[in-house]
């Protein structure tokens, strides 16, 4: 293993205390705020995905693959997992009896 | 009486009442005494201490995975014995349903989390850094953590019984019963807590082993010349981490549910309590996946290494094995077809079941292939791997059946699907986890286990197997639902109840056999055998047995598929030269990770038993772990020439060839 030449993580930091602020964020919008629920839903989804996007970025590497080929396959497979956990879910809990 | 001091309930802490209970405290409490007092009096608390609990060395792990899988049997096996004595015969009165439930559960979760993955995860361990040429996993402290965490979850869910109270809603804790409103105890805080523990455990031992096999292969070793172990392992860790974190948020949610009155799964606040069965199967099923394809890879080399041929069709072995990764996270609702999605649904997930027949019977028939002509030494691993075939089949046949959306709602929730899991389970994890015991003990501990005591275990346990288990599909056709602690002496199912129970003994005798096995090997084994017992293939055997801590002195050079076989064939490689030894940087012991497992498991505690407080107080000891941990610069220590030089000579002649007298 080779040390990496910076010592302190900022980024992992920065990125820590984002993701708490934007959890917190959306905890404060379901629970203090009087919206209704759709809206509600709309907020704290989006600041959902805000948060997922900055987590990619600043935890998981997503700019310094050095080998292409394997960082396609590995996003390829993250989307089709994501993909079949979230459409599929969606999928079986909405259709048959769950639909009535 | 109720005793309530700061807000605890002390007399409800140990579970009174019950005689099979009291015993069991009793009987544990002498064992942990006996463990203490025994190694006080044999002055190895350091010993332990410095070998074993601090140690990082891939192969030490593995085997404590190994010896933790094996008493986790015997507590899986007990609770199973304990079920087919309450339904041997109708109407008994051993368990009552209370209990019985309790009993099915435990044995669920432990045989699938606690016995079958760290069995497989154990092996793992031992065998694929050798396997590609390496001297360690690429992250040998987190390895070590992996296990600890894993032990440390599997210690919290193996008290429950008699503190606090077991869990009692199934493996699979289905909402809405596993919820707060129809489970009021702490029993089913167990299942959410500990099972978080040993799921991060296993996520890290996933994440390590993908980049163990990508990064740290040996000089040569190409994705395609890789042995099949390592490729099964492979994709077992995608799966891992693909599959695992879907538990993690479900389990998470559970607690919230149970701990901090959120409704994620319960109805009556706007949750789903089919959420939870879509989350827990999205896991559940790529879970059966994970115990399998490790499976699937030891049986790969142990019948290519008795056939003595390569592996009939490799390229085929390893487009299924990722076909069957695939098709995994594609069929997890054939679990709840009678929760009634509808017909399309149901139609959708009943082709993506039967389409994973299709690279499940392409490797079936490669492993016949390879042994076609093959010269087959029947060694007690390669009976077991034979063995594997038909039973196997059985199992995959009536999972085809039962993978019919409109079928299942016949077989669904009876004694035919739980005979159909066993007969998966059994012959696809515990037949391989025995043979690679057998296969691979030797390279773990220098001698082998007795072949004659092997074959005794193997056919009782065979036999027994398959006595317990067949009737069961006949009971289920008939009507017999699972999870049911009893039944009447008119249903007619008495006789074959009660041959499934005298199976289930032949089994435990089987098991007897293999405990005594490992006595008798320990003490009797000859301890003059070879480094290539089995004249083996692939690369775990061109070193010493047992390994040295550093593994190879000199990293080996792959040409072609079975690269041990083929450094044999033509004598390239197998000798080491003086000037070619080098020194040797190894990763330093640490005390951490235990320390970690002491810290989760008091949090997890205190979690289960909800005293919030002193939770949120002991968390800050993880914490204190995690900030010691990042600021640890321990660069490991380098093994000096001459100590290898030393070790080598104790094995091989210099210049000489691998000694080959026993075969
Ligand atoms: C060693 C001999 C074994 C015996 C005698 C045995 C027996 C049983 C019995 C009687 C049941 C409950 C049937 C019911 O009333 O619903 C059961 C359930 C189960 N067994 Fe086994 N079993 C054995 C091995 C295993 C192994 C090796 C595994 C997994 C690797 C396993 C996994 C399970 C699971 C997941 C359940 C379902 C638990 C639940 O309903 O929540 N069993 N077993
Ligand atoms: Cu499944």
């Amino acid at each position: 293993m080779e040390k990496s030449t910076e010592r302190f993580p900022l980024t992992h930091v920065f990125g820590f205390v984002l993701s708490l602020v934007l959890t917190f964020v959306a905890a404060w919008v379901a629970l203090e705020m009087n919206l209704s629920f759709t809206i509600v839903m709309w907020i704290i989804g989006t600041l959902a995905v805000i948060q997922a996007g900055l987590q990619l970025f600043m935890f998981m590497h997503m700019t310094e693959g050095e080998d292409g080929k394997v960082n396609i396959i590995n996003i390829a497979f993250m989307v089709f997992c994501a993909v079949v956990i979230v459409v599929g879910s969606i999928w079986v809990l909405t259709s048959g009896h769950a639909a009535h | 009486m109720e005793v309530t001091i700061v807000g605890i309930k002390w007399d409800e802490i140990l579970i009174t009442g019950d005689p099979i209970i009291l015993g069991s405290q009793i009987a544990i409490l002498l064992t942990s005494l006996g463990i203490i007092g025994g190694l006080t009096y044999l002055k190895k608390w350091k010993w332990l201490w410095r070998e074993w609990i601090t140690t990082v060395d891939h192969k030490r792990i593995g085997i404590m995975y190994i010896v933790a899988a094996v008493l986790m049997f015997f507590r899986g096996g007990m609770d199973g014995l304990m079920m087919k004595a309450q339904t041997a015969r109708p109407e008994m009165s051993i368990l009552d349903s209370q209990h019985y439930n309790e009993v099915f559960t435990a044995h669920g979760v432990i045989m699938i989390l606690f016995m079958a993955m760290p069995f497989l995860i154990g092996l793992m361990n031992v065998v694929i850094p050798l396997q590609i040429g390496a001297r360690d996993v690429a992250f040998p402290q987190l390895n070590a953590l992996s296990f600890w965490l894993f032990f440390s979850g599997a210690m919290l869910f193996n008290i429950a019984f008699v503190v606090g109270g077991a869990p009692d809603a199934g493996w699979t804790s289905y909402f809405p019963l596993a919820g707060k409103e129809f489970s009021p105890g702490i029993g089913n805080n167990y299942y959410a807590i500990s099972l978080q523990i040993a799921g991060l455990g296993t996520l890290m031992t996933g994440i390590n082993f993908i980049v163990t096999i990508l990064k740290m292969r040996t000089k040569g070793m190409t994705l395609m010349r890789m042995p099949m172990f390592t490729w099964t392992t492979l994709i077992t860790s995608v799966i891992i981490v693909a599959a695992f974190p879907i538990f993690t948020v479900a389990l998470a949610l559970m607690t919230f549910d149970r701990l901090y009155g959120t409704h994620f799964f319960t109805v009556a606040a706007g949750g789903s309590d089919m959420l939870w069965a879509n989350l827990f199967w999205l896991w559940g099923h790529p879970e059966v996946y994970i115990v399998i394809l490790p499976a699937f890879g030891m049986f790969s080399e142990i019948i290519s290494t008795f056939s003595r041929k390569q592996l009939y069709g490799y390229k085929s072995m390893v487009v299924s094995i990722v076909a069957i990764a695939v098709l995994s996270m594609l069929v997890w609702v054939h679990h709840f077809y009678t929760m009634g999605s509808g017909a399309l649904v149901n139609s959708f997930f009943s082709i993506t079941t039967m389409m994973i027949a299709v690279p499940t019977g392409v490797k079936m028939f490669n492993w016949l292939f390879t042994m076609r002509k093959g010269r087959i030494k029947m060694t007690t691993a390669m009976l077991w791997s034979l063995a594997f075939v038909p039973n196997f089949v059985i199992g995959g046949v009536t999972g085809v059946m039962l993978a019919m959306g409109a079928a299942d709602y016949q077989y669904h929730n009876t004694l035919f699907l739980v005979a159909h899991f066993h007969y998966v389970l059994i012959p696809g994890v515990v037949f391989a986890v025995f043979a690679g015991l057998y296969y691979w003990w030797p390279k773990m501990f220098g001698f082998m286990l007795n072949e004659k005591l092997g074959k005794w275990h193997f056919w009782l346990f065979v036999i027994g197997f398959n006595v317990t288990f067949m009737p069961m599909f006949f009971l289920g056709l008939n009507g017999a639902v699972r999870r049911a602690y009893t039944y009447s002496a008119e249903s007619g199912f008495a006789p074959l109840f009660m041959l499934s129970a005298v199976g289930s003994v032949i089994l435990a005798a089987g098991f007897a056999v293999f405990c005594y096995n490992i006595y008798w090997s320990i003490r009797y084994a000859d301890r003059n055998i070879s480094s290539d017992p089995w004249d083996a293939r692939t690369l775990e055997w061109a070193t010493s047995s047992p390994v040295q801590h550093y593994n190879f002195a000199k990293l080996p050079e792959v040409k072609s598929l079975d690269a041990f076989w083929y450094m044999k064939k033509n004598n390239e490689g197998i000798t080491l030269k003086d000037e070619e030894i080098e020194e040797i940087h190894m990763p330093s012991n640490s005390g951490l990770p235990f320390l970690m497992c002491v810290a989760f498991g008091i949090v997890g505690f205190f979690l289960i038993f909800e005293w919030h407080l002193l939770a949120a107080v002991s968390t800050v000891l993880i914490i204190a772990g995690l900030i010691y941990r990042s600021f640890d610069y321990n660069d490991g220590y380098h093994i000096h020439k001459d100590e290898i030089r030393k070790t080598e000579s104790t094995w091989k002649k210099m210049e000489g060839k691998v000694n080959n007298h026993v075969s």
